[in-house]
């Protein structure tokens, strides 16, 4: 780890100057600390914003605001989010482990930088810790990595599963700098990698997150998140799917599905959210609308498993979610 | 791959080394007298921090760089806790910090200035076992033992948390600390017997 200054703000303004003159903002650190460790990461300066007043779960009528500071433990077991907003919570509790969960804040996750193994490792190709340095993934190890959203410069896969479950619901985060603050629709929030992978987030230099808004509704309370992995826990994903289905009347009202472990960036599924709007719930229904789940996938080497995987993961979780009663 | 190194790194870390006095006053020896760029250079790169380790105030002053488990191992020589894998992933550096589980590889020490931490030494009741250490003997939980320290102390966390209501729940729960004996089976008994008792 290189050397660097540390500070900790007081209050929002000092956290705000403190970026301006470089400082990148710690939260819980468990990105931040293992890529310093591994000099990936190289800031002169840190600035710790956990003094910061970002700590609350407000549930009010029709938006839950979380706090960037939030634990991602303390999130998962809010009873109003279990209750209202189950594939949050059950996508915080496949996350990870209980100890980084606890240390794990809401706005660090969303500014999670990819466990591609290569950007991880300083002394191979990687466009996104360097541009223009290569891709040693597109034609090395890449059985974990994205189909969808891919360039020739960078084929990460986003490695968080919440995000996949805000990207679902139509989350906002709420940013601030200097000039006041910002409301970014999470789906316009993650960049694909394109020519500029190291660019991640639609994040303006040293601005800060403050919350993340999450509207609610009946489908965000008929939901849920499962996630395929190579182990039992405590693994990233290979696949996971994000629904939630209004039903009324026997008919699907909103459909709302993302998945994870595919894309570079958390990934929303339109066309099968049109496939399902408005049908009665089958088994039929969901393997048709389940069936473009992979619509545009470019496999690696190692990864066309995924095709398949993603299909059928999509197509068990409709099924587990039109069953709830 | 060998990175390249800021000039006075090496020395720095002797400096501060030097400079360490354990539960008391900090006295900075004065290595650099006559190296103006470097002193400023190592002063701001080093943090005073205030924690209660076990019970005890304890006073450090530390490298930024410092992980809460290379202080507690190499500053406060309390070695009890252990370093696997230093990326988060093993679980056996496994700490309390103010009563939550946490990795204390991935922890700052310049983070937990005024923290209440709890470590494995600071379990017993002097010769009085924690229910979760004796039930570690009593169901040989281990075999090497050398991820057991993080093992207990994420099984205290785990009780604390209510985690406990079956097996699966706690393997869930547990799954955090790795044990490459094997002993998971035992380890998972463990925790559901302490749980009833504490």
């Amino acid at each position: 780890m290189y050397p660097f200054l540390f500070s900790k703000a007081a209050d929002e303004q000092a956290a705000l100057s403190a970026a301006q003159s470089g400082a990148r903002y710690i939260a819980g650190g468990t990105t931040l600390v293992d890529l310093m460790r591994e000099t990936v990461e190289r800031p002169e300066a840190v600035v710790d914003i956990n003094a910061l007043p970002y700590r609350d779960i407000d549930l009010q009528p029709a938006t839950l605001r979380i706090g960037s500071l939030v634990r991602m433990s303390e999130l998962a077991a809010h009873p109003a989010v279990r209750e209202q907003f189950p594939m949050i919570a059950q996508s915080l509790e496949l996350s990870a482990s209980a100890q980084l969960r606890n240390m794990a804040s809401i706005g660090g996750n969303l500014m999670q930088r990819p466990r591609c193994l290569y950007f991880r490792d300083v002394t191979t190709a990687c466009n996104r810790r360097s541009p223009g340095a290569g891709c040693a993934a597109i034609g090395g190890r890449n059985r974990t990595h994205a189909i969808l959203g891919t360039s020739d410069a960078c084929v990460a896969t986003h490695p968080s599963d919440v995000a996949v479950a805000l990207v679902a619901l139509d989350a906002v985060v709420i940013a601030r700098d200097a000039d006041g603050e910002r409301r970014i629709p999470i789906g316009e929030f993650f960049r694909q990698p394109g020519t500029t992978p190291d660019q991640e987030r639609n994040l303006r230099p040293g601005e800060l997150i403050t919350a993340v808004e999450v509207p609610v509704s009946p489908e965000a309370r008929r939901s849920g998140y499962l996630k395929v992995r190579d182990r039992e826990s405590y693994e990233f994903a290979l696949t996971s799917a994000a629904v939630g289905l209004d039903i009324t009347g026997g008919t699907i009202r909103v459909a709302r599905v993302a998945v994870g472990g595919v894309g570079t960036v958390p990934w929303r599924l339109p066309s099968v959210e049109r496939a399902l709007t408005g049908q009665a719930p089958s088994p039929d229904l969901w393997r048709t609308a389940a069936s473009t789940a992979a619509d545009g996938a470019k496999p690696l080497s190692e990864n066309g498993f995924k095709v398949e995987l993603i299909k059928r993961t999509v197509e068990r979780q409709l099924a587990t979610i039109g069953a709830l009663p | 791959m060998t990175e390249p190194r800021h000039r006075w790194e090496i020395d720095r870390r002797t400096f501060v080394g030097g400079a360490a006095v354990v539960g008391g006053a900090v006295v900075a020896v004065p290595l650099f007298a006559g190296c103006g760029d470097d002193d400023e250079a190592a002063e701001a790169q080093t943090s005073t921090v205030r924690m209660r380790i076990n019970g005890e105030e304890r006073e450090l002053t530390v490298d930024n760089r410092t992980s809460l488990l290379d202080m507690l191992r190499e500053r406060a020589e309390l070695t009890g806790t252990k370093k696997g894998c230093d990326q988060g992933a093993c679980g056996a550096c496994t700490v309390l910090v103010n009563d939550q589980r946490v990795t204390s590889c991935l922890a700052l020490a310049v983070m937990h200035d005024g923290a209440e931490v709890t470590t494995i030494e600071g379990l017993a009741d002097g010769d009085h076992l924690h229910p979760l250490q004796r039930a570690f003997i009593d169901e040989d939980a281990f075999q090497c033992g050398y991820c057991t320290p993080g093992q207990i102390m994420s099984g205290v966390g785990c009780i604390r948390e209510g985690h406990t209501g079956s097996p699966e729940e706690i393997r869930e729960w547990m799954s955090g600390n790795i044990c490459r004996c094997g002993a998971y089976t035992n380890i998972a008994t463990a925790v559901a017997r302490a749980a009833r008792e504490v």
